[in-house]
């Protein structure tokens, strides 16, 4: 179980009541696709990524950028039990990404099984990728108060997300 | 991991750091002040310092060390193995630190050129400096073994 002192608790609520999720959802994503290219493989449906002012201008990227930081919303609210708070979608993710096994027709249930396990721990390094643009953006957008106190705990509680949504399938 | 630096790259490192210019004591030693706080860890590094929170004097001073260093590796990226070859046994055969801590530093550093330059560390820059900083912890590794 993750301990939170009061000011770790206090310093999350803050960051979260008064974030621009338009702004920084978008900007932490966009800066992920272009900062570690290799990212986009995951968002091959989402259209023209073939340079930087083109993410910056894709609303599919700009939308999920939101929606994935509305995601960490749940967490905010549940600090003491982020692990469960993302069990149903942690499964999610796994079952978007996995390969299709109709395309294999013996040991269809095993192949799924081992298919989600490399998945969801290879997803765990871009959602770190992920996480350090996030910090970053709201490093530029708080200044000097985004202190190395607020810093750590900021890291922190991502981390615990990151290492709740990579850990579903040990 | 090392990605070659291009000449964009260069370029853009070079155009971003004559903005860093005139301010490398505050940032660097804020940059140390943000890793000793974030990862504790790396104060095993420093238990010779009588005091290691944001803003003391052996923090600033280290910071401005650092930075310095770092600014100088701005003017020999063309070559770094060859410019940074004195460090890099400073680093390996002296102070002994873990080249995984450099990774933590360079990241350290990029938070505060955000929360110092912000609109201005476009997705762009912060990818060149990025680079330019695995450059750095790649040829100050060098003479590890």
């Amino acid at each position: 179980m993750v301990e939170w002192s009061e000011k770790e608790r206090s310093i999350i609520n803050n960051i979260f009541s008064n974030l621009d999720y338009e702004d920084v959802g978008a900007k932490a994503l966009i800066r992920c696709l272009i900062v570690y290219p290799w990212t986009q493989r995951y968002f091959a449906s989402f259209g023209n990524l073939y340079n930087a002012e083109a993410i910056s201008a894709n609303p599919k990227v700009a939308a999920h950028g939101v929606k994935v930081l509305h995601g960490l919303d749940r967490a905010v609210k549940n600090m003491d039990n982020i692990k469960a708070t993302y069990a149903e979608l942690s499964v999610l993710h796994s079952e978007k990404l996995h390969v299709d096994p109709d395309n294999f027709k013996v040991h269809k249930h095993l192949l799924l099984l081992s298919f989600n396990k490399m998945i969801s721990n290879a997803f765990s390094i871009p959602l770190q990728l992920l996480s350090d643009c996030l910090t970053i953006v709201i490093a530029g957008k708080l200044g000097s108060a985004f202190t190395p106190e607020v810093q750590a705990a900021f890291q922190k509680f991502v981390a615990v997300v990151v290492s709740a949504l990579g850990k579903q399938y040990h | 991991i090392t990605m070659s630096l291009s000449a964009k790259d260069k370029d853009i490192v070079k155009a971003f750091w004559a903005k860093v210019s005139g301010r490398e004591q505050d940032i660097g030693s804020e940059a140390v002040a943000r890793m000793l706080a974030v990862y504790p860890q790396t104060k095993t590094y420093f238990s010779h310092w009588k005091d290691l929170s944001p803003g003391s004097a052996p923090v600033r001073k280290h910071g401005g060390i650092v930075m310095a260093a770092v600014t100088d590796a701005v003017s020999k990226m063309d070559d770094l193995k060859g410019g940074l070859l004195k460090l890099s046994e400073l680093h390996a055969f002296t102070l002994r630190v873990d080249p995984a801590n450099f990774k933590i530093l360079a990241h350290s550093l990029i938070v505060v050129l955000a929360t110092v330059f912000s609109s201005d560390f476009t997705p762009e820059v912060h990818m060149a400096v990025d680079k330019f900083l695995t450059a750095v912890a790649r040829a100050l590794s060098e003479k590890y073994r």
